[in-house]
């Protein structure tokens, strides 16, 4: 297994396939942060997930051709502007869609499922009549390319280095928002019991509707970063989704430390197994370590406990 | 008298043209004046993607023979089945198409899934397919003629060549985890080492993965003279975004592919794959005659922006072999049609000049493209003589 190696490059290997396992890690929070918002605060299972990605990826799309096309001074900046704009699209059509159909469905969690996949596949269609059926290629500023060398032969990808800021700033507002804000406070409130919530004046309907709205953003954000590594067509969000629900089920689909610490478990044994695997064996591996301890732990890592009214 | 001009045109077409009785003796769909046939590719689902520029080619072709006074003196009439990425609904349209619709010929399919899944319905009721992608070979029918390169076609050229220009020794095989990349990389494996040179790794990947930075990071500590990538589809966008971001210069580290046409450079974004070496049959900036009248008939139907790959290519000569193989045939019945088949040239093609084996797949040349920043391919190297195709290797299975 470690045939051909020297000490220094097993040390380069460890050092490297850490910072895989890293960036790898963050990706995986950056999907499932705002699926486990909307699946563990509110019980919708939102299938139009990756849909939301994929619209943020076409708002960066799109942001920077019309930067190349008008104010090609400022391209070493847009992708800032393009996470925002993904933001506000995508959490605008998350709230537009809990209005027309999730608030109907709140009390029937199964059929969120297929109303949200039908919102899937109705977007999917959108993309491919506005945009066209081949992927798109978003291009990056310059800086945003390229390896910071740490020694000879550890090297990291600025981008995967932007992947783990924006994660890690992310989290850091969900985390504020959810655990420091009376807003948050709410949130969990109406969660834990929504008719006592009620009853001390929260307002539950718009509560929802915000969580769903910045559940979509984040998933927005989400896409737009991806398109630093992956593909933007109008069926790409459909690569992310089973890892995606993987992540939030393992995690204890009501805790958002839960989840964290799911993505860093699933994240870190990929990487360390594909090291010395090949890669589609290293994801059996890592499935079957997840379904094992899904036998054990049925309700996944982290369990809150929960009162339901 | 517009109605008198179009009767006596008619009337005219069918005068030229040998009567039905004659040229269809099976009971397909040909009349006086027109003949159906049939295209079948997914337009939705995951393989629209790829399968759109096939229709397109088809169509082109279709609607150019059509303009220079169609087959036999017979207008071509097309009709469209959606194989929606789902390999029984293909086995289904192609049915339809063969016993309801009773097609001369069907043109489509694009992987390997959904042809295995048709060859059936094609045998049994005797129809004609021509299949364009360049696919692991490993198949002969006959009613299918492939107009894409089988596996030995596509590869060997390309391995001698790195071995020869770049000296390379040593490769790393990636591929995508599905019987297409296995059985090239068999292939690939099996000339690499008859020649002398090493294998250092052989990876496959689950169909959409998007992380590769363990397998780059490997790449990085082997450091093969040539990383073989045989990646298909969306993942190709990740591979070559992460393979640039993690420092690996294409100008000093030679990659070949026989997977990246100009439709999935389109997706990655040439910058990040300027510098890679395409191994097969038909580049989009290949300079003859025929290829820029293609290219310029190709973006004055489907618009300028639009880009062409190996495949499209492929999927064009579909029509035209077929016109060939009925007008030297003097029918459009399926049996004669294969018999008159075989030597058929096609000296009009985009990639140049190809020529129907009697194993039912062309003679090519291969071609060497290197990848430039605009999203197209310079032509470096093309065999001096016409590949034979050799669907079923010996020694290398």
């Amino acid at each position: 297994m470690f045939d051909g190696y020297t000490a220094s490059e097993l040390v380069s290997i460890l050092a490297m396939q850490g910072f895989a396992g890293l960036i790898l890690f963050s990706v995986f929070l950056l999907m499932a942060l705002g699926l486990a918002i909307i699946f563990g605060q509110m019980g919708v299972i939102n299938m139009a997930h990756g849909e939301f990605m994929i619209l943020g990826a076409y708002m960066t799309y799109l942001t920077s051709t019309i930067t190349a096309e008008y104010f090609p001074g400022l391209f070493a900046g847009y992708f800032f502007v393009a996470m925002l704009v993904a933001f506000i699209t995508a959490g605008a059509l998350g709230l537009l869609m809990e209005w027309a159909l999730i608030r109907h469905l709140y009390k029937r969690p199964l059929d969120t499922l297929l109303a949200t996949w039908g919102v899937s596949l109705i977007l999917q269609q959108t993309y491919r009549s506005v945009f066209g059926a081949r992927e798109v290629g978003v291009s990056l500023p310059d800086w945003m390319m390229g390896a910071l060398p740490l020694s000879d032969t550890i090297e990291v990808p600025i981008n995967g280095l932007f992947v783990m800021a924006l994660t890690l700033v992310i989290s850091g507002i969900v985390f504020l928002l959810m655990f420091r804000s009376s807003w948050g406070l709410q949130v969990r409130a109406v969660t834990q019991n929504r008719v006592m919530a009620g009853a001390a004046g929260i307002n539950g309907r718009r509560v929802d509707a915000m969580t769903f709205a910045l559940g979509c953003g984040i998933a927005g954000v989400a896409g737009s970063a991806f398109t630093m590594i992956g593909s933007t067509g109008p069926t790409s969000g459909q690569l992310y989704i089973v890892d995606t629900f993987l992540v939030v089920v393992f995690g204890g689909a009501q805790s958002l430390l839960g989840t964290i610490a799911s993505a860093l478990t699933i994240s870190q044994s990929q990487s360390t197994l594909e090291f010395f695997l090949s890669g589609s064996m290293a994801k059996v591996f890592t499935l079957l370590v997840v379904v094992l301890i899904l036998l054990i732990r049925p309700q996944g890592l982290f369990v809150l406990k929960v009162r339901k009214a | 008298m517009t109605s008198v001009g179009a009767l006596a045109g008619l009337a005219g077409a069918a005068h030229a043209a040998p009567p039905t009785a004659e040229v269809n003796t099976t009971g397909l769909a040909v009349t006086d004046t027109e003949v159906t046939v049939g295209i079948l590719h997914s337009v939705t689902g995951t393989m629209a993607i790829s399968e759109t520029g096939s229709v397109q080619a088809e169509k082109l072709a279709i609607a150019q023979i059509n303009a220079s006074g169609g087959i036999l003196g017979r207008q071509i009439k097309v009709v469209q089945e959606d194989g929606a990425s789902d390999w029984p609904t293909f086995a289904e349209k192609a049915r339809k198409l063969l016993v309801s619709d009773k097609t001369a010929a069907v043109f489509g399919c694009w992987t390997s899934a959904s042809r295995k899944a048709v060859l059936p319905v094609f045998e049994k009721e005797n129809g004609l397919l021509y299949y364009p992608t360049f696919y692991e070979g490993l198949e002969e029918s006959p009613n299918v003629f492939y107009t894409g390169q089988e596996a030995t076609q596509q590869i060997l050229a390309g391995i001698d060549w790195v071995m020869k220009e770049k000296g390379a020794k040593s490769f790393y095989l990636l591929g995508s985890d599905y019987i297409w990349p296995r059985t090239s990389n068999k292939i690939a494996r099996k000339h690499i080492e008859m020649n002398g040179a090493k294998v250092l790794g052989e990876e496959y990947f689950a169909l959409g993965h998007t992380q590769f930075n363990s397998a780059i990071n490997k790449i990085k500590l082997r450091k093969p003279d040539v990383i073989y990538a045989i990646i298909v589809g969306g993942s190709n966008v990740a591979f070559y975004k992460q393979l640039k971001a993690a420092g690996v210069d294409l100008s000093k580290q030679t990659l070949l592919t026989i997977s990246v046409t100009e439709d999935e450079v389109l997706g990655i974004g040439g910058e990040n794959i300027a510098g890679a070496y395409a191994s097969m049959k038909y580049f989009q900036s290949l300079d003859n005659p025929n290829n820029t009248a293609f290219v310029a008939a190709f973006k004055e139907m489907w618009g300028k922006d639009i880009v062409i790959g190996d495949v499209t290519q492929a999927a064009y000569l579909g029509p035209w072999l077929w016109k060939a193989a009925v007008e030297k045939a003097g029918s459009f019945d399926v049996d004669k049609v294969r018999a008159a088949s075989p030597d058929i040239e096609l000296t009009t093609a985009p990639e140049g000049y190809v020529k129907i084996h009697p194993n039912h797949h062309l003679w090519s040349k291969t071609r060497i493209g290197l990848a430039k920043p605009d999203g197209q391919f310079e032509v470096l190297y093309e065999t001096a003589e016409l590949m034979e195709p050799d669907p079923f290797p010996k020694g290398y299975q």
